[in-house]
């Protein structure tokens, strides 16, 4: 009896690992996580929420397209994420529509031509589980195609960690001693849409904005080291993720949707209770008002 | 044409124009300053004195004229760590999430390997500069934590451990306490003996005849260059400022 057995935390937990789908469901989403939260904290500090948004829908005709052909989706992701991006800044240069108005115009724009293409192209393609997500239908060449992108991203986030941190931070300062600013830009884009194709899969396009928001806004509440904030960040992307996907097993809830909900109430926890910036000030409490 | 010994300024604009997809901020500037110069940069809002700024830095392309740095190219100068920016308070995101201690350290990235593994002789020019903008209490303490002065020594601090021999300081004694003032000019006097040159944007009138030998005006372009003595004069700043008089701007005093 199955609800039964989870009134007991041990088989809360245990059970569903039995099943070979949600081990490779758990390790899949958590590699997501984790790679989506440490990029966070960038686009977090940058101000490019909106821009994680335009990305992660821009995405969609290139895996539409990559299907078509036969390349790995994530090429065609890559372009079309970078793409958007270049088109964002070209139209905003040469016309006077503003910058939040040109990023709505131009992913709403490539994120329609990939619900038409889609409808086009008859192929095996789901839109469901593109929109949506489908961690629990991972084949293996996808688990392999995230291990690879995942680890590309880390060490690529791991290796530039500190001067992204600068060029997020001063980029005048970074430009003035030399650091090439032009790359990093192009460096966190790419992280940005390789981040988006990979979290596309667990928990679709709509969602994917979500994993790389939130995870960087909850840690920033709760946090003033920047070290600090990109674990907060990992930490609970993870965590959320876990959460998500269990809570999705045992209630038979949307995996996707599950595992976002988890974020944004680990965010509004930290919104209410942060020890510095929530709206109760824990540490002001603790401490007597003085 | 007389051939000029680069070597003798440390900046070196001719003629440069800077403008932003068609629109002019700044053309036809020049300036020139030598080691030990301290120079002031007078001009109202949007008369182009950060963009003279960014030009120096390699910040924003000169679509035409020349810059020179020690002689050479703004590349080489960023490649040689030899230009520090300090920037406005109001420059800056104030709630980053970052210490006094890691902003200093910025300063040495330049001069850093890829991954920025601080050295021993960076660690140790960083607690230098902190001393002696004195804010050694204030290591580990987030920006946000800091007062405006506070800040702004921050920043110099970060100028200082990054040995560059050029300073460009937008707005100096915006926003700063009694304190961070005085310190800001006996750093100023310390600068010029160790040689460096400054080139520092100003609104207030008082510190330019104080601090600068030289004084710039610009309003998109050159209105007046030279000595603070005989090109600060009332006709030129109201010049600068179109044509509003300076007791109108900064009060009769001034």
């Amino acid at each position: 009896m199955e609800l039964c057995s989870f009134l007991t935390l041990d088989s809360f937990i245990t059970d569903p690992l039995t099943h070979d789908f949600m081990r490779k469901a758990l390790l899949m989403s958590s590699l997501v996580a984790a790679v989506c939260g440490f990029l966070s904290s960038y686009l977090t500090l940058k101000g490019w929420a909106l821009m994680g948004d335009a990305v992660s829908h821009s995405v969609m005709p290139g895996v539409v397209v990559a299907y078509a052909l036969g390349l790995p989706f994530s090429l065609g992701a890559f372009i079309f994420g970078v793409g958007s991006v270049a088109l964002i800044g070209f139209i905003k240069q040469k016309s006077r529509v503003k910058e939040d108005t040109v990023i709505g115009l131009v992913f709403t724009g490539f994120f329609a031509l990939g619900i038409v293409l889609v409808s086009k192209i008859k192929s095996n393609i789901d839109l469901h589980s593109i929109l949506f997500g489908s961690p629990l239908g991972i084949s293996l060449s996808d688990v392999k195609q995230t291990i690879f992108i995942s680890l590309l991203v880390v060490i690529l986030l791991s290796i530039f960690r500190k001067d992204l941190m600068l060029y997020c931070f001063d980029p005048r300062h970074a430009k003035t001693v030399g650091i090439n600013v032009l790359f990093l830009h192009y460096l966190l884009l790419t992280c940005l849409s390789l981040a988006a194709v990979v979290g596309l899969q667990s928990v679709g396009i709509i969602l994917v904005v979500a994993m790389l928001i939130t995870p960087g806004a909850t840690a920033y509440l709760l946090t003033d080291k920047f070290d600090n904030m990109t674990i907060i960040s990992v930490l609970s992307a993870i965590i959320s993720s876990l959460i998500g996907i269990y809570i999705s097993f045992w209630f038979d809830l949307e995996t996707g949707g599950s595992i976002v909900l988890a974020q944004t109430f680990i965010f509004l926890f930290a919104f209410l209770f942060a020890p510095r910036y929530g709206i109760f000030k824990l540490k002001k409490f603790f401490a007597g008002y003085k | 044409m007389e051939t000029i010994n680069y070597q003798n300024f440390r900046i070196e604009a001719e003629n440069i124009c800077v403008d932003y997809n068609g629109k002019v901020a700044l053309y036809d500037a020049n300036l020139r300053l030598k080691p030990g110069q301290i120079c002031g940069l007078v001009g109202m809002n949007g008369a182009g004195k950060t963009t003279f700024f960014n030009a120096l830095t390699g910040f924003v392309n000169i679509s035409k004229g020349k810059i020179r740095i020690n002689g050479e190219s703004v590349r080489s100068a960023q490649k040689d760590q030899t230009i520090a920016y300090v920037p406005q308070n109001e420059g800056i995101d104030s709630q980053f999430p970052i210490s006094v201690w890691d902003v200093v350290m910025m300063g040495r990235y330049g001069s850093m390997n890829i991954f920025r593994c601080p050295r021993e002789s960076d660690v140790q020019a960083v607690k230098d500069a902190i001393e002696r903008v004195d804010l050694t209490d204030h290591l580990s303490t987030p920006i946000g934590n800091l007062s405006g002065g506070q800040r702004k020594r921050t920043f110099l601090a970060r100028a200082i451990a990054q040995r560059a021999s050029i300073l460009l300081l937008d707005e100096p004694f915006s926003g700063v306490d009694i304190r961070t003032e005085k310190l800001i000019s006996e750093l100023f006097i310390q600068f010029k003996n160790e040689g460096k040159t400054i080139l520092l944007s100003t609104h207030d009138m008082i510190h330019v005849r104080e601090f600068c030998d030289l004084v710039l005006l610009i309003n998109k372009t050159v209105v007046a260059y030279g000595e603070t003595s005989e090109v600060f004069t009332p006709e030129n700043i109201t010049t600068t400022f179109g044509g509003i008089s300076p007791d109108f701007l900064f009060g009769p005093e001034s």
